[in-house]
């Protein structure tokens, strides 16, 4: 498994490799930050606010004169947890319509089809806003709101990729054996659609991470005591004025995130192709 | 296209009209969404306004001005045949008509988009075609890493390195867009230059890969390989041959991206404190004004749709089978 991932990335172009070890750094950060991080998240460390780079505060400090290291580390830990399990749940719920709308086909695919139609129809940060006006952002909705949000965008693809599988004849035989919907689904048709389902969850992921911070940069996602990395950029907007790290760092944080997510994803979908 | 028959013509009028009643009861079934999710957990909207030391008579007085003992159906109803006439309903909140409240912020939010999108379709062409007629070289590879970057890079970071470069280090911009009716039209400008370069930095990426993506599509055509054989320079090729086919697919292109603005409106408007329409939505719901929250989300809505239908139409119009 290991040796196959390092041959993989080997291969790729330096775009695809620099994604690669991004999205590795922040995954490990998101992991051990906590653990390494050299103060706890909220102490008050510092009696100077926004200082600059010093030894004691390797990024410096933040409005209140806390470490943004230590508050980084932690607020990675919130946006990459949070958007990975959504990606996740968003993937499971557009793919599993998906599945029902391609094998029963007729009118309940149409139905499927024309109520996704319509969520797509609302750009999705203006659904997430209706959302979270209507049922408020502790940990677990953001969680389920940023999902819902994009399970039309996974049903889409997902949907196509059945369908196509659908008419093939391993799927025809096994459904004159007589095999049941579930084990057509899970056994025939999802293990030949797994690679392209996994890069669209990496898109989802992608997406997922800018609306959460997004929504948090707005002071309608994470809420206090808790921060992500959203949060953090919003707290120290007083700082923008004079170009404080603790505004910088965190906003950095979110792209390098994403974008590593990105020429990775992109990279894996050329090499597929080729 | 000069050679089009009457029946090529009632073709597409066919088509067309198809698309259009089909965003219609689009719009209609997300009107529907949108008022059952913001409707579904009401709390109670009468008691929440009135606070928790209101009688129980004042706030059942309360709910039946604001019409919230009628049945769901009902409201739903009265409500879209209001948003029909142009009457969007009152603002318990703020204590005025949805109307007045827009009114004043519309024109903003219009203002912004515009100038966005001026600066970035010329920009977006210019990067797209680049990149497709040198497909594959350092350019073509170069520009593709950068787009993607962009694409993905959160817009209040883009917003955040533009004041740091204009207004904190080089002081040449305000960070703050402050618009007053009595502005000269040079101070207008002045203050919203930096939402518009924000804004036109988020939309023009993903409107370059999709432009790209077009015109490259056109330049595999066997059209072209002929023309290249015949000697045709190759600058000719793509003004003369290429562009003029290329061009429905990448205006369908630029509808398609330009529906990004929504989404950057919404952060670049706030971090700005620009009195636009999406700030003014992100305060609807902070204050939970569902009233203003439902007529802001109806008109982003409509105005996404009816970009999504332009497209649409552009690419049944530039398609030279249908106009057989």
């Amino acid at each position: 498994m290991i040796s196959r991932i390092a041959s993989g990335v080997r291969t790729m172009p330096l775009s695809g490799q620099i994604g690669f070890g991004l999205v590795v750094f922040w995954l490990l950060a998101a992991v051990f930050g906590p653990v390494v991080a050299p103060y706890s998240v909220g102490a008050f460390v510092d009696d100077e606010v926004f200082a600059g780079l010093s030894a004691s505060f390797p990024l410096g400090t933040d409005y209140l004169g806390r470490d943004v290291l230590s508050r980084v580390l932690w607020g990675a830990r919130y946006t990459v947890f949070i958007a990975l399990a959504a990606a996740m749940l968003a993937v499971f719920i557009g793919t599993s319509f998906a599945l029902l709308a391609s094998l029963r086909g007729g009118w309940t695919d149409e139905l499927i089809s024309r109520a996704m139609d319509t969520l797509i129809s609302i750009p999705s940060k203006i659904f997430a806003l209706v959302l979270v006006a209507a049922f408020g952002s502790s940990l677990g909705l953001l969680l389920v709101i940023t999902a819902i949000t994009y399970v039309p965008g996974n049903f889409r693809i997902a949907r196509a990729l059945a369908m196509n599988l659908v008419a093939l004849d391993f799927v025809q035989v096994a459904r004159a054996r007589g095999e049941g919907p579930v084990h057509l689904a899970t056994r025939e048709i999802l293990p030949n659609m797994i690679h392209p389902l996994l890069a669209d969850m990496g898109l989802r992921f992608v997406f997922i991470v800018l609306l959460l911070s997004g929504l948090s940069f707005l002071g309608l996602g994470v809420q206090p005591p808790h921060a992500d990395l959203g949060s953090l950029v919003r707290e120290n907007l007083t700082g923008l004025t004079e170009g404080a790290l603790a505004i910088i760092v965190p906003a950095i944080a979110i792209a390098t995130l994403t974008v590593g997510a990105n020429l990775l994803i992109d990279a894996l979908q050329k090499g597929g192709r080729s | 296209m000069a050679a089009q028959g009457s029946s090529g013509v009632k073709n597409i009028a066919k088509i067309v009209a198809k698309r259009v009643v089909s965003a219609f009861i689009t719009l209609f079934l997300v009107s529907a969404v949108i008022f059952t999710i913001s409707g579904l957990l009401p709390g109670d909207a009468a008691q929440e306004l009135l606070g928790q030391s209101a009688t129980q008579e004042q706030v059942e007085a309360l709910r039946e001005e604001m019409g919230l003992n009628r049945p769901a159906l009902v409201r739903y109803g009265d409500w879209l045949t209001a948003i029909v006439k142009g009457d969007p309903g009152y603002s318990y909140v703020a204590n005025m008509p949805v109307s007045q409240i827009i009114s004043t912020r519309l024109p903003n939010t219009l203002l912004l988009a515009a100038l966005a999108t001026l600066v970035s379709v010329p920009l977006a062409l210019l990067i797209g075609i680049t990149a497709a007629i040198r497909r594959g070289t350092t350019v073509d590879r170069s520009l593709n890493i950068l787009t993607l970057s962009l694409v993905a890079m959160p817009e209040f970071l883009i917003a955040t390195l533009f004041v740091l470069a204009f207004s904190v280090k080089l002081l040449w911009l305000p960070s703050i867009a402050l618009v007053s009716p009595e502005a000269t039209w040079s101070e207008t400008m002045r203050s919203i230059a930096l939402p518009v370069l924000s804004l036109a930095v988020v939309v023009v990426a993903q409107m370059a890969r999709m432009t790209r993506a077009a015109v490259a599509d056109q330049l595999d055509r066997p059209y072209v390989e002929m023309a290249r054989l015949k000697g045709v320079p190759f600058p000719r090729i793509v003004l003369q041959h290429v562009m003029p086919n290329a061009v429905g697919p990448v205006i369908n292109a630029m509808a398609l991206s330009l529906s990004y603005l929504m989404g950057g409106a919404i952060i670049v408007e706030t971090i700005f404190n620009y009195p636009g329409l999406a700030s003014l939505m992100v305060n609807a719901v902070t204050s939970r004004d569902m009233a203003l929250l439902q007529s802001c989300a109806m008109i982003f809505c409509a105005a996404y749709l009816a970009m999504m239908l332009v497209a649409d139409i552009v690419a049944i119009l530039a398609n030279p089978r249908l106009r057989a």
